[in-house]
């Protein structure tokens, strides 16, 4: 299965139903979800295409790091992307909320849609934008204050003052990520005294105080140990189905372990997409084959 | 050892390096041994010689002013008679023009810090405010008594007042509080500046949430190093003109004034033994007043430290 025509796919499955369904966590439950959700690997019965990115380029001042990248990215479904250091795939990530925005001297070019809104046209905020776009950074990076500060944090910028709410928000967002049980006597103590898997786990925690649609993930386990990692896997399966997870990582056992669909990046080209378990058995590209084989990179 | 692995095919000697005993020593050895006992040696030495020497001179500014120091000395404005002679109306001076320096130069030196650090980016304009205010943190202190005495004084008639001093201090402990306060936000990782975009959190809602508390301790060390020299500060403010004899309490910002080093600089160059006295009981006043600063400040950071 090559690019265009998983994008024809999913400009077929975007026309069906434009829209997605209002309240994500909704569909937390639904196991039907979860069976398309699966079948998303197949490729057939996809489920509607949320975020999709089409011919982007990116330049840092005068150096393109990404060329002409096009990915539909499925509801409710992981996405692993892979590579070789420096091949653009942490860049293509932060395309997806605009946090390169953030980077001086970062040019983007080409559109990306988020329910069907091109994040890139004037007018669009991208302090919205980021509440829908979830980010979890390859570094564990809490906050210097308390654990249920961390949570409500998120919550808070939106102006959420009762403490009862927030309190709901916290218990509900770290049970979601698997801490709850861990952390729930500790809740006032600071976030920096948790575990570097503990830590990673709050800032999932954090990123789903939000309730965001999507939520992006930078190598999240490159910092934690083999048990850490392990958990952090668990958690995205049962984030699944929920919630659309777009994931980097350098760990291609991983990306086989979690991912739905995986998407191979060379030198800021996108060179292959497909179902994980195909990239990861029957590669099309010779590429591909190399990386994955361990023969180069 | 059982079984010595075999060599590697190409490798050049199988024979293992001959290791030198640990017990054993060389001239080598023992001079780098002894450097580093020098090293060590010279920099206790040094700390020792400015440990003594600040403790000399004190011991001497409390012999001479101890006697003299007692609740009359506080509460007297000073006199021709060295034993009716206080420090009230200086004390007062000092602590009013701090407050209009403080009120002053704390807003407008973190707002331009916070300003130059997370929002001009790095553009010429923002490069040539940077290196001007590098340069005058560096101008000499009578330079800014030039400024106040045509700016504040004369140009916006204040006279010679509590707010034209307050000001002048002000100006000559900006660059200060500026490249302070600039330091510490630069010390804030900017992981959790993105950590606080990524949740949705604007730009302000991150400055406010995020970096100004971490930079905090910083920024506090910054301004009570500032406020302390301009505690200690004489010349600009003998150079727009403050008053050397004052006889009553300053009442509002358009009052004239003296401060503390003024009071004590009048004093020394009086020829009179119990005037030198009495501007050592004034210096203790000084340095009381500084070093509870200095403790309030070490005060507000540990506790900003020990809430993170």
């Amino acid at each position: 299965m090559n690019t265009s025509s998983l994008s024809n796919l999913a400009d077929k499955a975007m026309s069906e139903s434009p829209t997605r369904k209002a309240e994500t966590p909704s569909a937390r439950n639904s196991t039907p979800q979860f069976n398309v959700a699966m079948a998303a690997a197949g490729e057939q019965n996809a489920t509607p295409v949320i975020v999709e990115a089409e011919k982007i380029n990116l330049f840092y001042g005068t150096k393109q790091a990404l060329k002409s990248v096009s990915i539909p990215f499925h509801q409710n479904t992981i996405s692993a992307l892979i590579g070789p250091s420096g091949c653009g795939k942490s860049t293509f990530l932060r395309c997806l909320n605009r946090m390169n925005d953030l980077i001086e001297g970062c040019r983007t070019e080409g559109e990306v849609t988020l329910s069907g809104e091109n994040i890139y046209t004037k007018g669009v905020d991208t302090v919205m934008l980021r509440q829908r776009v979830g980010m979890v950074f390859q570094k564990p990076n809490p906050f210097p204050m308390a654990i249920w500060d961390n949570i409500a944090y998120g919550p808070r910028l939106r102006g959420i003052k009762n403490k009862a709410v927030l309190g709901e928000i916290v218990e509900e967002s770290l049970r979601g990520a698997a801490l709850w049980d861990e952390v729930k006597d500790d809740l006032k103590k600071s976030a920096l005294g948790l575990s570097g898997g503990q830590q990673q786990r709050l800032c999932i925690a954090r990123a789903l105080a939000t309730k965001p649609e999507v939520l992006l993930m930078d190598e999240p386990c490159s910092a934690l140990d083999p048990i850490s990692t392990l958990k952090v896997e668990e958690l995205m399966r049962e984030l699944r189905g929920a919630y659309t997870i777009i994931i980097v990582t350098h760990n291609m056992q991983q990306a086989a372990r979690v991912s739905d669909t995986t998407a191979f990046f060379l030198l800021g080209e996108l060179i292959e997409m497909g179902a994980s378990a195909k990239m990861f058995t029957d590669p099309s590209d010779k590429r591909t084959e190399d990386y994955i084989t361990g023969r180069f990179g | 050892m059982a079984t010595a692995p075999a060599p590697l095919p190409d490798s050049p000697s199988p024979v293992p390096p001959k290791y030198q005993p640990l017990a054993s020593s060389s001239t080598h050895l023992r001079r780098r041994k002894l450097a580093s006992t020098l090293f060590y040696l010279l920099c206790f030495g040094v700390t020792l010689l400015s440990f003594f020497l600040l403790a000399w001179i004190m011991s001497g500014i409390f012999k001479q002013g101890i006697p003299y120091l007692n609740q009359q000395f506080l509460t007297s404005f000073p006199s021709r008679f060295a034993e009716q002679a206080g420090i009230k109306s200086a004390l007062y001076g000092s602590v009013y023009v701090l407050c209009v320096t403080a009120v002053f130069a704390i807003p407008v030196g973190i707002g331009a810090a916070i300003f130059l650090q997370e929002y001009a980016g790095d553009n010429r304009f923002a490069r040539f405010v940077q290196v001007n205010i590098a340069n005058l943190a560096g101008v000499p202190s009578i330079v800014y008594g030039i400024l106040g005495l045509a700016l504040f004084v004369r140009a916006l008639g204040f006279e010679r007042s509590v707010l034209s001093g307050g000001l002048t201090l002000g100006l000559l402990v900006l660059p200060i509080i500026i490249i302070a306060t600039q330091e510490a936000l630069r010390g804030v990782p900017n992981s959790l500046r993105h950590g606080s975009y990524a949740l949705g959190a604007s730009k302000w809602q991150t400055i406010r949430r995020q970096v100004l508390p971490i930079a905090m301790p910083g920024i506090l060390t910054g301004i009570i190093l500032s406020i302390s020299r301009a505690m200690g500060e004489t010349a600009p403010l003998i150079m727009m003109g403050a008053l050397t004899y004052v006889a009553f309490v300053p009442r509002g910002l358009r009052d004239g004034f003296t401060t503390l080093p003024i009071q004590v600089f009048n004093w020394t160059s009086r020829p009179q033994v119990e005037f030198q006295a009495i501007a050592a009981a004034g210096i203790i006043v000084l340095m009381t007043v500084l070093l509870s600063l200095n403790a309030l400040a070490i005060f507000l950071r540990y506790r900003y430290n020990s809430r993170l």
